[in-house]
């Protein structure tokens, strides 16, 4: 009996150091992981929607509460002090999760364009929506009156060849962005421009 | 015939060199040496992970209960693999994207639970850290010039790891790269081609 105890112990013990060990790692590296994961996840994307801008996004962010969730804000200043803002939200393609980076003229009121950041979709197929730039560029100045749809179903964009399930999902993406920008616009305001 | 130090380190670079000599490991061998810079990562990572882990286990071989060892071991395994995580995810992000789902998979490598049941559970600090120096840095070099081989002839290029420099068209701008080789089939072939040069050589 004395045995077992002793055995569940130095294996409780171990267990217990090695979870010490990596809180303790984990709160060290937290910060330079998350400026890692923006410069190389999202970085991107945020560079190509708001290019031009003379500030650098990354830095200029703000996070504002939407419900319960958090989410981070990206603002590139444009000469004649304009405002663009860019966040990102999650659509569901055809094989997982889309990372959707949408961006917003503050002034104007439109969707100045739309990046991937991250998706498992097929490579070669649905993948196509992160590189496709014909694909991309559509979703350049689109107006936010109702949702943004492929021609199959009525909208206007152009689906890709052989994807049209990660088509729709990253219209569905930039939906759903359009619909959190026209609900927290006051805050963006107030956060972009101070 | 016991061994020294520096016949136990040097052991790894030839004689018993990983993955070529024990033929263990080989999954992270297959899947990351499509360049230079993956093999190369996935060695130093691996050789991290094998000396934090050889020092403690023969550390702590006598406090270590026979019943539970291996579970121990993997724990104190996990635990450097996690750090390493940690670590590649704040400090070289690009090699983290490249090694990806295999960086967590070095827990379950065959060499490093391989190493401590078989040398670090039975020899001192010095000896254990000169086994995983050895094997870590043999391991290094195996997948390294793995990666290197399937690059230059799969992609026609080499990126050096760590210092963002590549070279293109290695091999001239005619060159039509066999991009056969880095593909999954093609680590096979390359591997395979590799254990045969090893065994050549060592024949005696």
């Amino acid at each position: 009996m004395r045995d077992i105890i002793k055995l569940f112990l130095v294996v409780a013990i171990f267990s217990a150091v090695a979870g010490g060990v990596l809180a303790a790692v984990q709160n060290a590296t937290a910060d330079r992981i998350e400026l890692q994961e923006l410069t190389y996840v999202r970085g991107p994307a945020i560079k190509s929607i708001l290019a031009g801008c003379t500030n650098d996004p990354l830095t200029d962010r703000f996070k504002l509460k939407d419900g319960d969730k958090e989410r981070s804000f990206f603002v590139g200043k444009f000469p004649g002090n304009k405002e663009e803002v860019a966040f990102e939200v999650t659509a569901t393609g055809s094989q997982g999760d889309i990372g959707v980076m949408v961006g917003f003229d503050l002034n104007k009121n439109e969707v100045v364009g739309m990046g991937v950041t991250t998706s498992t979709e097929t490579a070669g197929l649905g993948s196509r929506a992160k590189t496709d730039k014909a694909f991309i560029d559509q979703f350049k100045d689109l107006p936010i009156n109702g949702a943004v749809k492929v021609k199959a179903d009525g909208g206007t964009i152009d689906a890709l060849s052989g994807a049209t399930i990660t088509s729709r999902g990253v219209c569905a993406g930039v939906s759903k962005a359009i619909d959190i920008y026209k609900r927290l616009k006051d805050e963006i305001l107030k956060k972009a421009k101070a | 015939m016991a061994k020294t130090v520096a016949q136990e380190f040097t052991k790894g670079l030839w004689a018993e060199i990983p993955p070529f000599r024990l033929v263990l490991g080989l999954c992270p061998t297959l899947a990351v040496t499509m360049s230079l810079e993956g093999g190369f990562g996935m060695g130093v990572a691996f050789t991290f992970v094998l000396l934090l882990s050889n020092i403690f286990i023969s550390l702590l071989k006598n406090v270590i209960p026979k019943q539970v060892r291996l579970s121990c071991y993997i724990i104190v395994i996990a635990t450097f693999v996690s750090v390493v995580e940690f670590l590649l995810k704040a400090y070289a992000y690009p090699v983290y994207e490249t090694l990806g789902m295999f960086i967590p998979l070095i827990v379950v490598n065959c060499i490093v639970l391989g190493r401590a049941e078989a040398f670090a559970a039975k020899n001192g600090v010095v000896a254990s850290i000169a086994d995983a120096l050895g094997m870590g840095i043999g391991y290094t070099i195996s997948l390294s010039v793995l990666g290197a081989f399937r690059e230059i002839l799969g992609a026609g290029s080499l990126t050096f790891p760590f210092i963002n420099y590549s070279i293109h068209n290695i091999l001239g701008t005619s060159f039509q790269p066999f991009t056969f080789l880095v593909e999954a089939p093609g680590a096979f072939i390359c591997l395979g081609l590799m254990l045969c040069v090893m065994n050549m050589l060592g024949k005696k």
